[in-house]
C-alpha cells in the first residue's frame, strides 16, 4: 500500500470498492485435537476500504502540504479522506474553501462566530466574516501518514 | 402513474472543472475537446461573452486571453468519475431511475412520501453537497415534459433549479415560455419548418391536430405531441439520441446472480455501444458501467453501483472498451444479490476526424468484418487473443492536451493539494 502511494500514475477511482485489501484476521484459538487445513484459522477478510470509507460516492482523497495542522498530526505529503456527505460540526477537521483556496483546518462555531483553528502555535486562526467567500468542502475523517 | 423528474447537471464538464478550483467560481470557463480544438463546455459567464459551442479554439484565442477566460483540455477520467458519483447518489431517491447520458438522468419519483417539489430540492442539495456538483430538476407525468420543465428551470434562475409541472395547473401558460426548438425530440428541421408556419412554442406545437402531425412529422413526433400533453408513451428504447453519449442497456429476464453472466450481458452492451460508435465515426473518452438490483422486489437486498474509466487516447475499438468495461465490472460487482441490470455508457464522443489519428480504417464493411472477426477469436480463445497493434500499450504519440487539469480523483499522483 505504501509503494502504491508513491507510485505515479496508477489509475484508481477516487476509491474502489471492488479491489479488496485483504488481510487474513487470523484466529487466536484453535480448538486441540482438530488438526485443521490452515485456512481455517482465516475468519475472514478485513477491506480497509470497509473501515475508511462510508460514503463511497461522497468520499474525495486530497494531499496536504503545508505546516499549520501540525499538532492535529496532520504533515505535509499525508493523505487526507475527505467526506462530504458528513455534517461539518465544531470542533471536526474540515476541508474549506475560503477566497478560492483550499484549506485544511479545524472548525470551531462558537454563539455564531465561525472561524478556522490552525493546529500550530505559530499560525493565527481565520475568522469568517459574513461576505467571507467561504464554504465548507468536506469533512476529513481519516489521516494517511506513511510511517 | 409515475412522475418523472429529470436530474441535468449543470454545465457539466465545467462544473467538474469547478470542484477542485474553487477560485473557478464565477469566472468564465470553457473546455475544449480532445486535441484542444473546439469549444465543447462553457461556463454561464463565458456563455454570455458570446463564445460559441463547437468554435474553433485557434478562432477564440485572442478572446479568451482578454476575457481571462479559463481554459481546459476535456478531462473525461475526471468527468466519468463524477458522472458515476452524481448517479450513485441520485439512485439513493428512488429504486426507478434511467441514466440517459453522462450529465442525465430519469428518476420516477412517484409515491414519495414528499411533495415532488420539495423532493427534487432534497435531491439538488444532496447532489451539490455529496459530488460539488449543481443540477436543475424538471418534473412532469411524461419525460418530454419533464424535460421541458428542466429547460425552463435552467432557463429561470429564480426558480432555484426546480421546476414542478406534474400538476396541469399553469402547464399551458409554462409551455408557451418554451421556444418550440428547445422541446426534446423535436430536431432543427421541424423546428425551421413549425416557426415557418408560426408555430414558436411548446403551447402553440400541442394545438396543431393529432393528423396532422403524424402526416408530417411521423410516429415520432405524435409521440412527442402526445407526451407534452401529458400522456406517456416514450420508453428509453424510444428516446431521443443524448448528447455525446451511448448508452446500451437492458433488463434481464430473470435475475442474475454471477460475475459470469454479468460479464456476458456487459460484453454484449460494450459491443454493441461500441458498434454504435464506429457507426457515427465517433471515438468515446471515456466508459462508464453501472448495475443495479431489481428494486421491485420488496425486502431484497438492494445494491446501485457504477463507475467509469478514462479512455486515452479516445477510442472505438471493441476489445479496448470491452476490457475496460471488465475492470470496472469487477470492481463494482458484489456477490449476494439479484441483479436485473447491467448498462454500459459511451461519453465525451467525438469525431475522429478531430483525433490526430485514427486508430481503426474507417468502419467501412471491412473494419466492421475485422471487429466481428476479433470479437469472436476473443470470445474464444480469451481476451486480447488477438488485438490491433496500433494500440498496444506503449503509446508513440499522444494526444494535445495543453490544458488538462489533474485527473483529480482517478490518479494517486494526481490528488489535489490542500493547504494546511
Amino acid at each position: 500500500m505504501d509503494a502504491q502511494l508513491h507510485t505515479k500514475g496508477i489509475e484508481m477511482l477516487g476509491f474502489d470498492p471492488g479491489e479488496p485489501l485483504e488481510l487474513p484476521l487470523l484466529l487466536s484459538t484453535v480448538p486441540a485435537g482438530f488438526p485443521s487445513p490452515s485456512e481455517d484459522y482465516i475468519d475472514q477478510h478485513l477491506d480497509l476500504n470497509e473501515h475508511v470509507v462510508r460514503h463511497p460516492a461522497a468520499t474525495f482523497f486530497v494531499r496536504a502540504s503545508g505546516e499549520s495542522m501540525a499538532g492535529a498530526n496532520i504533515q505535509p505529503g499525508d493523505i487526507l479522506v475527505v467526506d462530504r456527505a458528513l455534517e461539518p460540526a465544531s470542533g471536526r477537521i474540515v476541508i474549506a474553501a475560503l477566497e478560492g483556496e483550499l484549506t485544511v483546518k479545524r472548525l470551531r462555531i462558537k454563539s455564531g462566530r465561525v472561524s478556522l483553528e490552525p493546529a500550530n502555535p505559530s499560525f493565527k486562526p481565520v475568522e469568517i466574516l459574513p461576505d467571507s467567500d467561504f464554504e465548507i468542502w468536506g469533512v476529513v475523517t481519516f489521516i494517511i501518514h506513511k510511517a | 402513474m409515475p412522475v418523472y423528474a429529470l436530474v441535468d447537471c449543470n454545465n457539466f464538464y465545467c462544473s467538474c472543472e469547478r470542484v477542485f478550483a474553487p477560485h473557478l467560481a464565477g469566472r468564465p470557463v470553457v473546455v475544449l475537446t480532445n486535441n484542444d480544438g473546439c469549444i465543447i463546455a462553457r461556463s454561464p459567464e463565458a456563455k454570455a461573452l458570446g463564445f460559441k459551442m463547437a468554435e474553433p479554439e485557434f478562432q477564440a484565442r485572442a478572446r479568451l486571453k482578454r476575457h481571462n477566460v479559463a481554459v481546459f483540455s476535456s478531462n473525461y477520467a475526471l468527468y466519468g468519475d463524477l458522472s458515476a458519483r452524481v448517479m450513485s447518489t441520485l439512485s439513493e431517491f428512488t429504486p426507478r431511475m434511467e441514466v440517459y447520458s453522462i450529465d442525465e438522468a430519469f428518476l420516477d419519483i412517484a409515491g414519495m412520501p414528499e411533495e415532488a417539489g420539495r423532493y427534487a430540492a432534497r435531491i439538488r442539495e444532496t447532489v451539490r453537497k455529496r459530488t460539488g456538483i449543481p443540477v436543475s430538476i424538471g418534473i412532469g407525468p411524461t419525460k418530454t415534459l419533464a424535460k421541458a420543465a428542466n429547460k425552463l428551470a435552467k432557463k429561470r434562475p429564480e426558480l432555484g433549479g426546480v421546476l414542478d409541472m406534474s400538476s396541469l395547473e399553469g402547464r399551458e401558460k409554462l409551455l408557451s415560455g418554451l421556444d418550440v426548438e428547445d422541446v426534446w425530440g423535436i430536431g432543427h428541421r421541424h423546428s425551421k419548418r413549425l416557426k415557418a408556419m408560426g408555430v414558436m412554442t411548446a403551447q402553440d406545437f400541442t394545438r396543431l391536430s393529432r393528423e396532422w402531425v403524424l402526416k408530417k412529422m411521423t410516429v415520432v413526433g405524435l409521440h412527442t405531441w402526445l407526451e407534452l400533453r401529458g400522456i406517456p408513451c416514450i420508453s428509453m428504447e424510444m428516446a431521443p439520441k443524448p448528447k455525446q453519449t451511448i448508452v446500451s442497456s437492458r433488463s434481464f429476464g430473470k435475475p442474475v446472480t454471477t460475475l459470469e453472466e454479468m460479464g456476458e450481458a456487459m460484453t454484449r452492451h460494450a459491443s454493441r455501444a461500441a458498434e454504435k460508435l464506429r457507426g457515427e465515426k465517433g471515438l468515446a473518452g471515456a466508459v462508464l458501467v453501472f448495475i443495479q438490483t431489481n428494486n421491485f422486489i420488496e425486502g431484497e437486498p438492494q445494491y446501485w453501483a457504477s463507475q467509469s474509466r478514462g479512455l486515452n487516447p479516445p477510442t472505438s475499438h471493441t476489445p479496448e472498451i470491452v476490457c475496460r468495461g471488465r475492470e470496472i465490472l469487477e470492481r463494482i460487482f458484489r456477490m449476494g444479490f439479484r441483479y436485473k441490470k447491467v448498462g454500459v455508457m459511451l461519453s465525451g464522443i467525438e469525431s475522429e476526424a478531430s483525433a490526430q489519428f485514427s486508430l481503426l480504417p474507417s468502419p467501412g464493411e471491412r473494419g466492421k468484418q475485422l471487429m466481428d472477426a476479433l470479437d469472436r477469436v476473443n470470445a474464444k480463445w480469451g481476451r486480447e487473443t488477438l488485438f490491433v497493434a496500433a494500440t498496444g500499450t506503449k503509446r508513440v504519440w499522444s494526444m494535445r492536451q495543453n490544458f488538462r487539469s489533474p485527473r483529480y480523483t482517478t490518479v494517486w499522483g494526481d490528488l489535489p493539494y490542500v493547504t494546511i
